[in-house]
């Protein structure tokens, strides 16, 4: 849809998974969730986490893809895999750094989130995020998050790679980028990349 | 009498529940044949009442749409809410009357039934008395129907024993509104909650039970504002709150008296709104003296220091919000709590302004509105008290019948139980009502179901309490009769029919009025359409409190919902109450009243050492009639389980997964540990959601509160004690989600 934007709010899960029941109420994959959903240690918090396909601008699925089976569209949105062309390998499981893509063994192919196609290619927001009782996910116009505690951005760190999202990651105010390797924090980081021992 | 006349094994094989996991016809089935009409109504669970758009094919709700321009949840919807849909052409559906036979439950036409129900329930009142005949409504029920129930009950019966399963959800929060304002409603929308510089959330698991209002604490806490949740459960909201007040289970009040204590002792409450708009805070003032943090400490297991704090940051906002709901209502003194948070709110002057003010978070579908209109035991239409000669007169002439045919007071929910336990009454009807699971004391609850005389039940599923009766009679679900409710907010909302009822089924509405067409009331009765209905129950509450005369369904469709009370057709409602510093008294005053404390009606004992308090899960909606049908919802917490702090565990040696047997003073279950930290080390928490060996309302008793008839549920002493091993409900294969989600295309 024209002007809006898929935004992520962990710290405003509440875990009560209405996105993965919307998500089976999609078209394309009706009966079958795409969301990824977390208690991410119950035992300890109610903390939870529900994410979607952040959709890559250099999608690492499609890189990692050996018969070409992933495909980005001119709207940003990466697609599950062409079935006649997915072998199944599970090379993109792998690859994709947030852990997003699943092998659905009963379909033979990789399927994820392809943020409502169906519903926002025609002018509806996505299941999930429409739903979504505590807005932690959020499909939105960019002026309508501007007022949150918590501001977007949509590059992450991964070590040396860095992966720009259509998809954005609400960070405390300041924080520009995510990263998850100290390496991004430290003074002498580059240097200690540089001293690697030979 | 009432036992089951078959086995239970072969009952739950022919009725369920059986989960269904694909829609009617099947997840491709949309894809072929597209809704041919999409039906802007209301989720039938909880007092939220989001919007949503059903999608209909032909007589069928096929699936869903969120409803975004509806401005409460605008499109939002729980997991319940998105598989609501899943319950119209559900297998367990019941289509027709069922008369109960030594050998099961046989089919019968709707003549044979209502004729053998009429004539049942004449017999006994001939026998026994007119009271000897109970009533049981459901806060679920559109408001048409609970008003209909109460005036079947009054005209029809001519018997003062009706009641409801509101009883059970948020009554001592209406007591305690109707003592300070002298109406029983939330007094502001929704939307103020943003504008709240300060929110307090008293025993309220927002994000489970309300999950929508979870949105509106988080869009107070952008805009700069606090949150302090006070919960035995660290409950999801927990996370995000700015003060955490870990509260012990049924020591609420003390902790509200600590902080009032506080504001008072460094001079934080608002004086001229106090001299100005209320009567009472003298007394209030001395009984909290006694309350000093360290005293309250003791009492509550909040540390001083936090006390200390939030009531500083509560006094000083200049807009602060409470929000409670179950935690502090199901007590009993239920209504001290909610008098108690009211206190607080008026010694500081939060009322009657935007983003300021006291709030119940009215639990079931139709909580609010089915509670106005008259199947409450001491209420006529429009909030009117049943004891009031004015208002018995006003609802005789609109009822066409003499102020003197109309019964007095009854009994409350679990008093009506309690006197069929002793044989005082005979016989019941209850509609859209479990009480064998949501009732306190279960096996009481069984004991008094099988002395009664004759038992029938009006429901659109075969619920655990209607195996014991003698005639079901096959009802509707929400989205089969036209009507309205009421929100959480005070928003009367318009329940647009959707299909008819599936098979020989029947809207309810016309089941009353079949039955008191056969009771000789006919001419009392002469509805065509729940429209009709509506129409009288507008002039029924017309200058009552919860008055409805200005709202139509025209209106409320205009409007997306008119909030009460609204007296005119060209009154545009009144979404905030109090805006003129005026209380519904007579006086015009908000008056403060005096809480005492009193102990926990089930004492913890060094016998019963560990504090039991029960709940719910976010994919369950009370006795779970309806939602253990629906696979995708059961699947997400298909039984309940022990919630325990891992230092507790530790003593008794028990790991997570564990199977434990819980034992209190009345019964014991055996159910699986969940080892958590978010819950306090002397206290354990199980949901309520299932029957039999798996019901935690085995184990609550029938404490009430004295005023409200509330039961304690949120505070029971139990012992705990590792199993063996699973118990015989584990074992049986029947009702459990399996593995396969079958027929799954």
């Amino acid at each position: 849809m024209h002007g809006y934007e898929f935004y992520v709010d962990p710290s405003r899960c509440i875990g009560c998974q209405s996105c993965v029941k919307a998500c089976e109420e999609c078209d394309t994959h009706r009966g079958t969730s795409m969301i990824n959903f977390d208690f991410i240690d119950r035992g300890g918090t109610t903390a939870s986490a529900a994410y979607v396909c952040w959709h890559c601008e250099e999608p690492t699925c499609a890189m990692a893809c050996p018969t070409d089976a992933i495909k980005k569209g001119d709207d940003g949105i990466v697609q599950s895999s062409l079935e006649p062309r997915c072998i199944g390998c599970s090379n993109c499981v792998l690859a994709c750094p947030f852990g997003i893509p699943k092998i659905f063994p009963e379909y033979e192919q990789m399927m994820k989130c392809d943020m409502c196609y169906d519903r926002t290619s025609v002018g509806k927001r996505p299941m999930c995020a429409t739903v979504c009782p505590s807005q932690a996910l959020s499909y939105v116009r960019p002026d309508g998050i501007a007022g949150r505690r918590e501001k977007p951005t949509n590059v992450f760190q991964f070590g040396n790679q860095k992966v720009v999202t259509l998809v954005h990651m609400m960070v405390p105010a300041g924080t520009d980028s995510v990263s998850i390797d100290v390496l991004d924090y430290m003074w002498e980081g580059a240097y200690v990349a540089f001293a690697q021992p030979q | 009498m009432a036992e089951p006349p078959i086995s239970l094994k072969s009952l739950l094989e022919r009725f369920g529940p059986h989960p269904a996991y694909v829609p009617p016809g099947g997840w491709q089935d949309e894809l072929r044949n597209a809704p041919e009409r999409l039906v802007k109504t209301h989720c039938c669970f909880c007092g939220q009442q989001c919007g949503i758009q059903l999608k209909v094919r032909g007589n069928q709700v096929t699936g869903f749409e969120p409803w975004e321009e509806f401005p409460f949840n605008r499109g939002m919807l729980c997991p319940k809410g998105v598989k609501r849909y899943m319950q119209g052409g559900h297998p367990d559906r019941l289509h027709d009357p069922l008369i109960r036979t030594p050998q099961g439950f046989r089919v019968s036409s709707w003549d044979e039934a209502l004729d053998f129900t009429a004539r049942r329930l004449r017999e006994i009142q001939e026998t026994y008395g007119k009271d000897s005949v109970a009533i049981y409504g459901g806060a679920s029920l559109i408001s048409e129907k609970s008003y209909l129930l109460g005036k079947f009950a009054r005209v029809a019966l001519g018997t003062r024993h009706i009641d409801y399963n509101g009883r059970l959800c948020m009554v001592s929060a209406g007591a305690a509104y109707k003592l300070a304002f002298g109406v029983d409603r939330s007094p502001f929308p929704w939307s103020d909650i943003p504008k709240a510089q300060v929110v307090l959330v008293a025993g309220a698991n927002v994000a489970e039970c309300a999950p929508i209002t979870t949105d509106y604490l988080w869009r107070c806490r952008d805009a700069g504002g606090k949150l302090i949740v006070v919960d035995p459960r660290m409950t999801p909201i927990c996370r995000n709150a700015d003060m955490y007040l870990p509260v012990r289970p049924g020591t609420d009040l003390a902790l509200y008296m600590g902080l009032l204590h506080v504001i008072l002792r460094d001079g934080l409450e608002r004086r001229a709104f106090i001299s100005t708009h209320t009567i009472g805070f003298e007394q209030v003032a001395e009984s909290a003296r006694a309350w000093d943090p360290r005293t309250v400490a003791e009492k509550t297991g909040v540390p001083p220091e936090s006390i200390e704090r939030a009531a500083r940051l509560f006094a000083r906002a200049e807009r602060a919000i409470v929000l409670h709901a179950r935690g502090v209502e199901h007590q009993s003194k239920g209504v001290e709590n909610c008098s108690a948070l009211i206190n607080l709110c008026l010694a500081t002057g939060n009322i009657g302004r935007e983003g300021a003010g006291c709030a119940m978070i009215t639990g079931q579908g139709n909580g609010q509105g089915g509670r106005e209109h008259g199947q409450k035991c001491d209420q006529l239409p429009g909030q009117r008290s049943i004891s009031d000669p004015e208002a018995r007169a006003h609802t005789a002439k609109v009822w066409g019948v003499s102020p003197e045919d109309i019964p007095q007071a009854g009994y409350s929910a679990v008093e009506i139980m309690e006197a069929i336990h002793r044989g005082e009454i005979k016989a019941l009807l209850s509609a859209c009502f479990n009480p064998l699971v949501s009732l306190p004391d279960a096996k009481f609850t069984m004991e008094a179901l099988e002395k009664l005389e004759f038992f029938g039940v009006v429901d659109f599923f075969m619920s655990e309490t209607a195996h014991h009766s003698d005639v079901v009679l096959a009802g509707s679900l929400q989205e089969e009769e036209e009507g309205v409710g009421c929100t959480a907010e005070g928003r009367v909302i318009h329940i647009q029919k959707a299909v008819d009822p599936p098979g020989n089924a029947k809207g309810d509405s016309w089941i009353y009025c079949e039955l008191a067409k056969r009771l000789g009331k006919e001419q009392y009765f002469p509805y065509a359409s729940t429209r009709d209905i509506y129409d009288e129950l507008r002039e029924a509450s017309r200058g009552g409190a919860a008055d409805y005369f200005g709202i139509t369904y025209e209106k409320i469709d205009k409007n997306m919902g008119i909030f009460w009370p609204c007296p005119s057709l060209d009154h545009p409602g009144t979404p905030r109450l109090f805006e003129d510093g005026r209380s519904f008294h007579p006086d015009g005053k908000h008056h403060f009243v005096v809480t005492e404390w009193r102990d926990s009606g089930d004492p913890v004992s060094p016998e019963f050492p560990i504090y039991l308090t029960t709940g719910r899960v976010v994919s369950q909606y009370l006795s779970g009639t309806q939602t253990r049908r629906i696979g995708g919802l059961l699947e997400q917490y298909p039984n309940p389980r022990l919630e325990i702090h891992p230092r507790l565990a530790e003593r008794y040696k028990i790991n997570d997964g564990d199977w434990v047997t819980v034992t209190t003073r009345r019964n014991e279950i055996t159910l699986q540990a969940m080892v958590v930290k978010t819950i306090r080390p002397d206290t354990v928490f199980i949901p309520y959601h299932w029957p039999d060996g798996r019901s935690a309302n085995r184990l609550t008793h029938r404490t009430l509160d004295p005023r409200s008839k509330i039961p304690e549920y949120k505070v029971s002493a139990c012992q705990l004690r590792r199993a063996d091993g699973p118990p015989d409900w584990a074992l049986s294969s029947l009702e459990h989600p399996s593995e396969s989600r079958n027929g799954k295309a």
